[in-house]
């Protein structure tokens, strides 16, 4: 429980925060309805009215926050100057995408919440009109505002239509239609399964959202909710005069009839301001994207793994930043995003790129992947790279101690720090916090390791040359193995090298045991801060963060932090 | 969005289709707004879209995943054979259903998520995609070796033994080597 307030207190704290302002704007709203001024509405109408507008206004409230976790250049800004007061406050700046969502499924909820009590409110008008009895009071004020046309109450002005012509023929109402239907659709198309497989089908209908904004803005300038206006308040008091409808404005009462005005949209105050921060956010996107970009070097590795080295002027990037990378010659529109896995210290920046779906695989033919001949640098096709953008890798060297967990891609990362450690160390002499590096790699097969063995051989050279070996300690664990290759290696196991790798320290088989690790590191660093990254799927996040929580104890402190797509 | 199966997207869509179609049935009916029978209409087939549309599909490329409990489900709609198999017949379905549906302010939502539900179904009937079951695979029982099933007839093949006895000096390499490597045919 100890470490528990450290790795997730902050994050718990910004929801509860964020619930409660959500809870307030309800209450509040509900109750700014119930008010003298709406008398007459909610003789019509009752609670629904009050239904209707609370969720409206939570709705403003999250339809303003959900723009700003996907501003990532002001995030990375915001990042950068975070993290020099708290690195915990600058790490919240990761889980963007989980607050994004969360403001979704609330933004969902207060969507369903306000159509059904507005269904109740199309269908209570409509009953206003058809009992037609002129000692009915609902029925008499509906009435009002039939010369002027200005001055209704009772959206729906005839008796001769039902509530769906109404709300096809109202802004309000086709606004209303047009925007729930693009966050249907929004929604539908972000289910995880189809985000995994098709990123394509997810980014282009996210793009609906431009459609909802404009809709949504738009929704209340029709001034539908109406209520009597403060001067009618003043000379019609409703608790008075409510039961002599019959003598409203007759000579001689002191009731004249009263005037109703609709409320002025309120939305677009909320929304306009993240709305520019995006605009500028893809301004931003887009002037990046026209630098140019030059393909140094494409090798293609084992495993349908292939790497791209680019130079763009007046790139700057930290350990474990990722890029968003565009081709123009695939398609116009699709940015996708790779972790870099060169070094800030290297004079070029690289990305190993799985081939997985229709992009990458179109990307591996423009840059002549199934050619065997040499290409020359002007076939290669053009590109266009946004970013740096920040992750929880750039934290590595502020601890002593590091454990860094990739499970298979997701090493990618990691490569970039385990390059930027060794020229920080040997090539430039400076002091790094950094004196321990624990390095665990999973990987379901064999060919996986090709390009990052090579990586691992040239630091486990140079660290000897340099008598430094004790510095980086990495184990490499190969969870699923063919039974002829189980053979071979049993066979190879007095082997000096790795049969696999070509390594020193021998590859493992099987996952690591995980408590044995952490006891391990816990005894041989009493009283440190050691810090945990990983980059791999749930299952492992939630097992090292159970490890996390458990192994902390008095001076030892492990510190979860987690990178995903 | 070259090889996307749109059976996919338009399961999902349905999906929340149905659950929409239903809530706002229950709206029109527990309300008794007018035309509540077609509130009626569109609870039975926001459920009975439901139904159909639980069990996932099993995809051309690529691993599929199960929505929980969904075997029963697709037992069932498996039952119906061709039925249920034709993306053509989804759509023409959905878009059947879904036209009642626009009489009532309550179930119009519903309504016009279903018919962009049948659209999609209808482009991945184009696309000639059709409904698989998934289904639990069966354990197969370990088959042994080719290799192994009889035993060999012949010894096998040795050089002479005036070759095979070790010479004192070279023994270090008189190490008896298998001619053949020792494995179990995939």
């Amino acid at each position: 429980m100890g470490n528990f307030a450290a790795n997730e207190g902050l994050s718990i704290f910004v929801i509860l925060v964020w619930l409660g302002i959500n809870v307030f704007l309800f209450v509040h709203f509900y109750l700014a309805f119930l008010v003298e001024r709406y008398y007459y509405t909610r003789v019509i109408l009752g609670h629904a009215l009050s239904w209707a507008r609370a969720p409206a206004a939570c709705l403003n409230f999250n339809c303003m926050l959900i723009l700003l976790p996907v501003c990532r250049n002001l995030l990375s800004f915001l990042r950068g100057s975070i993290q020099y007061c708290s690195r915990t406050a600058a790490r919240q700046l990761d889980r963007n995408l989980t607050f994004h969502k969360l403001v979704a499924y609330m933004i969902a909820l207060h969507t369903a919440i306000h159509i059904i009590a507005h269904l109740f409110n199309f269908e209570r008008f409509m009953d206003s009109q058809l009992m037609i009895n002129s000692s009915y009071l609902p029925y008499v004020l509906s009435q009002i505002g039939n010369n002027d046309n200005r001055s209704y109450l009772n959206p729906i002005r005839t008796n001769e239509t039902n509530p769906t012509i109404v709300m096809f023929t109202t802004i309000a109402g086709l606004t209303g239609v047009v925007i729930t239907l693009a966050l249907i659709l929004i929604i539908t198309s972000s289910m995880e399964v189809i985000r995994r497989s098709y990123f394509e089908v997810f980014w282009f209908t996210h793009h609906l959202f431009i459609v909802f904004f404009i809709g949504l803005v738009l929704h209340g300038v029709g001034r539908i909710v109406r209520g009597q206006t403060i001067e009618s308040v003043k000379v019609h008091k409703p608790d008075e005069c409510h039961s002599r409808f019959e003598d409203w404005g007759k000579n001689g009462t002191d009731c004249p009839e009263p005037v109703f005005a609709g409320n002025p949209p309120m939305t677009w105050k909320w929304v306009v301001g993240p709305m520019i921060l995006y605009v500028c956010e893809r301004l931003v996107r887009f002037y990046r994207s026209q630098q140019k970009v030059v393909i140094t070097k494409v090798v293609m590795h084992p495993s349908k793994t292939l790497e791209l080295q680019m130079k763009k002027k007046g790139f700057k990037m930290e350990v474990g930043q990722y890029v968003f990378i565009k081709c123009p010659s695939i398609s116009q529109l699709e940015w996708h995003p790779f972790t870099l896995t060169s070094a800030p210290e290297e004079d070029h920046l690289s990305v190993h790129i799985r081939i997985v779906g229709d992009w990458t695989q179109a990307l591996y033919t423009a840059c002549g992947g199934d050619k065997t001949v040499v290409q020359d640098a002007w076939t290669l096709p053009k590109v266009a790279v946004d970013g740096p953008f920040g992750t929880a890798s750039e934290d590595v060297f502020r601890y002593e101690v590091v454990m860094l967990v990739g499970a298979g891609i997701g090493v990618t990362p990691f490569a970039s720090v385990l390059k930027s450690v060794w020229y920080k160390h040997v090539q430039e002499n400076k002091n790094v916090f950094t004196k321990k590096i624990y390095f665990y790699w999973l990987c379901p097969e064999t060919q996986a390791f090709e390009w990052f063995a090579d990586l691992l051989q040239s630091l486990e050279r140079q660290m000897m040359e340099k008598d430094m070996s004790d510095f980086l300690s990495y184990n490499i664990y190969l969870t699923r193995w063919k039974d002829a290759e189980a053979a071979h290696f049993r066979v190879q196991y007095e082997a000096e090298d790795d049969p696999i790798t070509g390594l020193k320290q021998k590859t493992r088989y099987g996952k690591p045991n995980w408590d044995n690790e952490f006891s391990a590191i816990a005894t041989q660093h009493p009283g440190s801060k050691v810090g945990v990254f990983l980059c791999g799927p749930t299952a492992l996040a939630t097992a090292l963060g159970k490890q996390c929580i458990s192994h902390t104890e008095s001076g030892t402190e492990f510190i979860f932090n987690k990178e995903n797509f | 969005m070259g090889k996307i199966e749109w059976a996919m997207w338009a399961n999902e869509q349905s999906l929340a289709a149905g659950l929409i179609y239903a809530t706002g049935g229950i709206v029109g009916v527990a309300g008794q707004f007018r035309g509540w029978q077609f509130a009626a209409f569109g609870i039975a087939a926001g459920v009975f879209v439901c139904l159909l549309e639980y069990p996932r599909s099993k995809r051309r490329k690529g691993t599929s995943v199960e929505r929980t409990g969904q075997y029963c489900f697709t037992v069932c709609v498996k039952a119906f054979g061709p039925l249920t198999r034709n993306y053509y017949v989804r759509a023409f379905l959905h878009a059947a259903l879904c036209v009642p549906g626009g009489f009532m302010l309550a179930t119009v939502l519903g309504c016009v998520c279903l018919g962009i539900a049948s659209l999609i179904y209808l482009s991945a009937a184009i696309h000639g995609e059709h409904w698989e079951p998934i289904l639990p695979r069966t354990e197969q029982p370990k088959s042994v070796g080719n290799s192994i099933k009889e035993p060999p007839q012949n010894p096998p093949p040795r050089p002479p033994p005036e070759l095979r006895r070790k010479k004192v000096d070279k023994l270090e390499t008189a190490v008896y080597d298998n001619p053949m490597s020792v494995t179990i045919n995939e």
